[in-house]
């Protein structure tokens, strides 16, 4: 499958700064791709740099082949961008935003006037499409950027904190619909510092930090390479024989057993002894009822990052 | 470059700035003052002043028309006290005035197009789109600068009828404009508007509120102020001929300024300053 985005070693500075450091990824057709971070860590920057807004002091960038810096037009024909703020035009009407933004974007003026009442209608704006911007809800505002950024079909969408400052209910609303286009196979880049987010939606994730890459990949990736050795938690039918625990203990990468009433916790070397210390444990004559191994969940393994735990080793 | 999408922009920071009033305001209230409220004042002047008292005035108004070519001498050389004072002050003397106006259209709409969309948040959205730095610097200038050509001359044209019926009773037939006015008009005016939206986009790089960028490129008045001392003392007459040299200098720092805007006005400069 060909790669939507390429990039290599790629450096921003503005001044002494190194707003993006070495950045190096891929981005396949379809997918959701997180870049996660704080304030600062680069991904905005990252975002601009691959709509060719910022030329990048060094490395090279392709999207669709293109190079942005130079073919920033065409990279931008394929691209949708929700900016972080929704950068609307208050003093007009949502119908009015969606058309300037769709000339701008080369929409055929024959097809402009029904494509924005068909995504108008598909954000559930269409009754309030004639009224100023100004006098809509943050939630409402956010929406309609998120239209606007997918007015021209885009193969490639940005979203740049597309719930910040929203309230519960209207994030919701907004990670459904992102939810929703991730199912129609819309390949995305989200910027985000909201970790719950990003686990829901992303099948990979970059952690950024002051410019850096500090770790790339997927949850069990990350979770893989950050804790080799795993917590199993089984319960069983009867609180366990000697003999089982014995079975448990002399199993090869088997690090830790503990034993409570009818549950054991085991820490193995690896997840991908568990389906064999399973079985083994059933042939030592055990009754399973359930196994569940611990999972780290992404802000776990957001701040193990961030907090430099192991991050050398990533 | 995209005409398709200059011409939304262009709509669309029209759009904008008329729903702005803090800036149409004064751009609605001076062309009155100059093409309604003076000329009204300076040809219902003679019906009320004293005859010694204009003839104390025209004879100030000596040192200034023997500066003049003689052709425009013979334009007062068969007229009356009354009507001498009426083509002084409305054909002559308020002549630079009237430059104020496609200035303070052009640098108002300006400044509202190039700073107000920054202070606005809304340039970010704008710099992503396919459309490039070019088109969006177009659509800009014309936003600005069409506008203002535009008021100037409604403004001109009220003038001309306001001048006209007024001094009607005076003169009996249409007089005015003046030879001098057709360059001024259709010449200086655009340059001039021109003039003030550059100046527009190269102050809007170094501040930060349209209400600044308005205030500095009302600065340029001074330019304006100049030619009308000029007039008055008779140091610089603004004739057919010196108002079309004057526009033709103006066109060409217009270029200059342009020149440089250009080079200031793309997407990696604008980023910055968001």
């Amino acid at each position: 499958m060909s790669l939507i985005i390429e990039v290599k070693d790629l450096h921003r500075l503005f001044g002494d700064i190194h707003a993006v450091d070495g950045l190096t990824f891929d981005i396949e057709p379809g997918e959701v791709f997180g870049l996660l971070g704080p304030n600062g860590a680069g991904k905005t920057t990252t975002v601009r740099l691959l709509n060719g807004i910022l030329p990048p002091s060094s490395g090279s960038i392709r999207i669709f082949g293109l190079n942005p810096a130079e073919q920033g037009e065409q990279v931008r024909q394929k691209t949708g961008v929700l900016t972080e703020n929704p950068s609307l035009y208050e003093r007009l009407s949502a119908r009015e935003n969606l058309t300037f933004f769709g000339t701008l974007a080369e929409i055929p003026e024959e097809v402009l006037g029904g494509r924005v009442t068909e995504i108008l209608s598909f954000f559930e704006l269409e009754s309030r499409a004639q009224d100023k911007v100004e006098t809509y809800s943050k939630g409402m505002k956010q929406r309609l950027a998120l239209a606007r950024a997918l007015l021209h079909q885009p193969p490639l969408l940005f979203l740049d904190e597309p719930t910040s400052g929203l309230d519960p209910e209207a994030a919701l609303q907004v990670n459904a619909l992102i939810e929703s286009l991730s199912h129609k196979g819309q390949t995305i880049i989200l910027c985000t510092h909201n970790l719950t987010e990003a686990e829901r939606l992303c099948d990979r994730v970059a952690v950024m930090n002051t410019g850096r890459v500090l770790a790339l990949g997927s949850l069990a990736d990350l979770s893989r390479r950050l804790w080799p050795a795993t917590w199993l938690d089984i319960q069983l039918w009867e609180a366990p024989a000697e003999s089982i625990l014995e079975a448990a203990k002399s199993f090869r990468g088997v690090k830790q057993v503990q034993a409570e009433s009818v549950s054991l916790s085991v820490r193995l070397e690896s997840k991908e002894t568990i389906p064999s210390f399973v079985r083994h444990l059933v042939e030592s004559g055990a009754s399973i009822l359930r196994v569940n191994p611990r999972a780290h969940s992404l802000e776990d393994i957001y701040f193990a990052i961030q907090n430099g735990q192991k991050a050398g080793e990533l | 470059m995209n005409w398709r999408s200059i011409r939304a922009i262009a709509l669309k920071d029209f759009k904008e700035v008329r729903q702005n009033k803090a800036a149409w305001i004064p751009a609605l209230v001076i062309p009155l003052v100059f093409a309604l409220g003076m000329p009204l004042l300076f040809v219902g002047l003679p019906q009320l002043i004293p005859v010694e008292d204009m003839a104390r005035e025209m004879g100030d108004m000596q040192d200034f028309i023997v500066r003049m070519p003689v052709n425009v001498q013979q334009i007062f050389a068969a007229t009356s006290l009354e009507q001498g004072f009426v083509i002084y002050m409305t054909g002559f003397l308020l002549a630079p005035m009237f430059l104020i106006m496609p200035l303070m259209f052009s640098s108002i709409i300006g400044a509202d197009s190039f700073v107000g969309e920054r202070e606005r948040k809304t340039m970010e959205a704008l710099l992503y789109t396919p459309a490039s730095d070019g088109t969006l610097f177009m659509g800009k200038i014309i936003a600005s600068v069409v506008p203002a050509i535009l008021l100037s001359w409604l403004s001109y044209a009220l003038y001309i009828v306001v001048v006209n019926a007024a001094s009607w009773p005076l003169f009996g037939r249409i007089w005015f404009p003046l030879p001098a006015w057709w360059p001024l008009m259709f010449w200086l005016t655009p340059a001039i508007s021109l003039l003030g939206m550059a100046a527009t986009v190269l102050i809007s790089s170094r501040v930060r509120t349209f209400m600044e960028a308005y205030q500095l490129t009302g600065s340029l008045v001074v330019l304006v102020l100049a030619l009308m001392v000029g007039q008055i003392s008779g140091v610089l007459f603004l004739g057919v001929v010196s108002t079309f040299l004057i526009g033709t200098l103006v066109w060409v720092v217009d270029a200059a300024l342009i020149y440089i805007s250009v080079g200031t006005f793309n997407r990696t400069s604008l980023i910055a300053k968001i």
